[in-house]
């Protein structure tokens, strides 16, 4: 009885040990091993370098990508969560069938569509109300309107515009369910406590229900920051210029697809990996406060 | 608008609360008169909750008509807000809202509705503040305040804006037991200083202090509405005696 107590006694230091060596962020020391790695080969090799110049112009163009079009999909974002919350039949319907229609396309398949069908369209229609609107005389014969759309004229929507409004679109309704969520995690007590003290609707959802959501919601609309990052590589497949395209134009003139796509990996994963560890920050940080 | 038929703070004529096939107020019609303390008691599931919940329109009567200080609330009633401002209501959870200090718990509803001044609104909160015997945890937030001190400064945000009644849903029902008399020592005050109130309890001793009336509701109906030694001396109905028998042990 008494020396088995013993054993597993030894038994339990060993496991700790082991226990908390196993816990050490292993996965974090091979990644970093990994970019001393490549880094040090970058500088010391001439085509890295060639290829980092090359891809530089396409870094600012994918955060410019994905800043620009996640302020965007945030706004879209709040306002159809607060339509899936709201108990408007109509508002609640529209903001359900937006919701249910981007979150089932693939996102390639939207950027293609807004691209190529949906933008289009629309400038159509507002050149034929620019022409409209000249023909009866309350605009110029060369209006911004009518002109809207015409590469001569540098009125043309150019593709990473394009691109931004689609991925705009796309995540406006993945952020959407995230505000949806957040906003019903708030118990029913707050809007009714907000009410009885006489605030309408909108007052008691601005200044008791969402500075209670957004805390919430932070860390998972910082996730969809990540994600809008990686996938704003798919606007390579309008053309435009961002890292990934570059990596696919340089390789395929080069023929050095080993280095080119080390290197497009290695900045996407050096951008992503010290964002999704700010998330992890951010989400600690928020708990304490709680 | 219809006028009400009595001159009286409150006026509950035939009003029913149907969930689906549950009738929860049932043909209910009481009148309460200014500087009233009106009690509700009753096992829970009779309604008494949901009644005081429909006064302030919290929940919408499925028919009937309500007035408040001869304000007529029915379901089309548009300018609801204008109403709920003059009935405060203290919930059975406090229902503070825990992203603000008591302070400010106590200024936001009165900046945004009643459109006080930042330091007005700061004087009138630190008044009430001491009305309900905490000064001192102005900058405190909700989750580091003890229940007995929550449920006190839910009932300084409500008395902030000057209600003209205040509603109190089992206000002690959250509460350790050793937390309970400072919250009734608050609302016994209150009474005292002549505020009309209602209020759903199951303490009896306030009940037998401070109420000018009790009424005893079971499956959605009133059943007596009384006095309290009327009614603790003299109950009318086999039911009331039942369910004072078993609260009073």
């Amino acid at each position: 009885m008494d020396s088995s107590n013993r054993t597993s006694g030894v038994a339990t230091t060993q496991g700790q040990i082991t226990d908390s060596l196993s816990r050490l962020p292993w996965w974090l020391l091979i990644l970093v091993l990994g970019a001393v790695f490549l880094i040090f080969r970058f500088i010391n090799d001439e085509t890295y370098r060639e290829i980092f110049n090359f891809l530089r112009s396409g870094i600012i163009v994918t955060i410019r990508v994905t800043v620009i079009a996640y302020v965007f999909a945030i706004t879209f974002g709040l306002l159809a969560g607060l339509g899936r919350v709201s108990s408007n039949p109509i508002i609640y319907n529209i903001a359900t069938l937006y919701v249910q229609i981007m979150r089932g396309l693939p996102i390639l398949v939207t950027l293609l569509y807004v691209s190529f069908v949906i933008i289009p369209l629309v400038i159509t229609q507002i050149n034929t109300l620019g022409v409209y609107l000249a023909g009866i005389g309350l605009l110029g014969e060369e209006n911004i309107l009518a002109m809207l759309g015409n590469r001569r004229a540098g009125l043309e929507v150019n593709f990473e515009i394009r691109a931004i409004i689609a991925l705009a679109i796309s995540y406006g309704a993945f952020s959407a369910e995230i505000f949806r969520a957040g906003i019903e995690s708030i118990g029913r007590g707050q809007m009714e406590a907000a009410r009885s003290l006489g605030m309408n609707y909108f007052e008691a959802m601005r200044h008791i229900i969402l500075p209670q959501a957004v805390r919430r919601v932070l860390p998972p609309l910082g996730n969809d920051f990540i994600a809008m990052l990686k996938e704003s590589s798919l606007v390579s497949a309008l053309g435009v210029q961002d890292i990934t395209q570059l990596g696919r134009l340089y390789s395929a003139s080069s023929f050095e697809y080993l280095k080119t796509y080390n290197m497009v990996a290695f900045l996407y994963l050096s951008m992503t990996i010290l964002l999704s560890m700010g998330v992890k920050t951010m989400e600690t940080r928020l708990r304490t406060n709680d | 608008m219809i006028e009400s038929p009595k001159n009286s703070m409150v006026v509950i004529q035939n009003v029913d609360k149907h969930f689906g096939t549950v009738k929860a107020v049932n043909n209910v019609s009481v009148t309460i008169e200014a500087g009233e303390v009106v009690v509700i008691i009753g096992p829970s599931g009779s309604g008494k909750s949901t009644l005081l919940r429909c006064i302030n329109f919290l929940e919408v009567p499925t028919s009937g008509d309500i007035w408040i200080d001869g304000i007529h609330l029915s379901k089309k009633t548009k300018n609801i807000n204008a109403v709920r401002r003059e009935v405060g209501m203290v919930f059975q959870q406090f229902n503070l809202f825990p992203h603000l200090t008591a302070l400010e718990n106590i200024t936001i509803a009165q900046r945004v509705v009643r459109k006080r001044s930042k330091s007005e609104a700061a004087e009138i909160a630190r008044q009430q503040l001491k009305r309900v015997g905490i000064p001192e945890k102005e900058n405190v937030y909700p989750g580091q305040l003890s229940g007995g001190q929550q449920q006190r400064v839910a009932i300084a945000r409500a008395l902030a804006m000057n209600p003209k009644i205040m509603l109190f849903d089992e206000p002690t029902s959250a509460l350790d037991p050793e937390m309970i008399k400072e919250v009734l020592d608050v609302m016994l005050d209150l009474a005292k200083e002549g505020m009309t109130m209602i209020v759903v309890t199951h303490e009896m001793g306030f009940a037998r202090n401070a109420a000018d009336r009790i009424i005893f509701m079971d499956e959605g109906r009133v059943i007596e509405d009384t006095t309290p030694n009327e009614l603790y001396d003299n109950p009318q109905h086999d039911r009331t005696k039942l369910f004072l028998s078993k609260i009073l042990q």
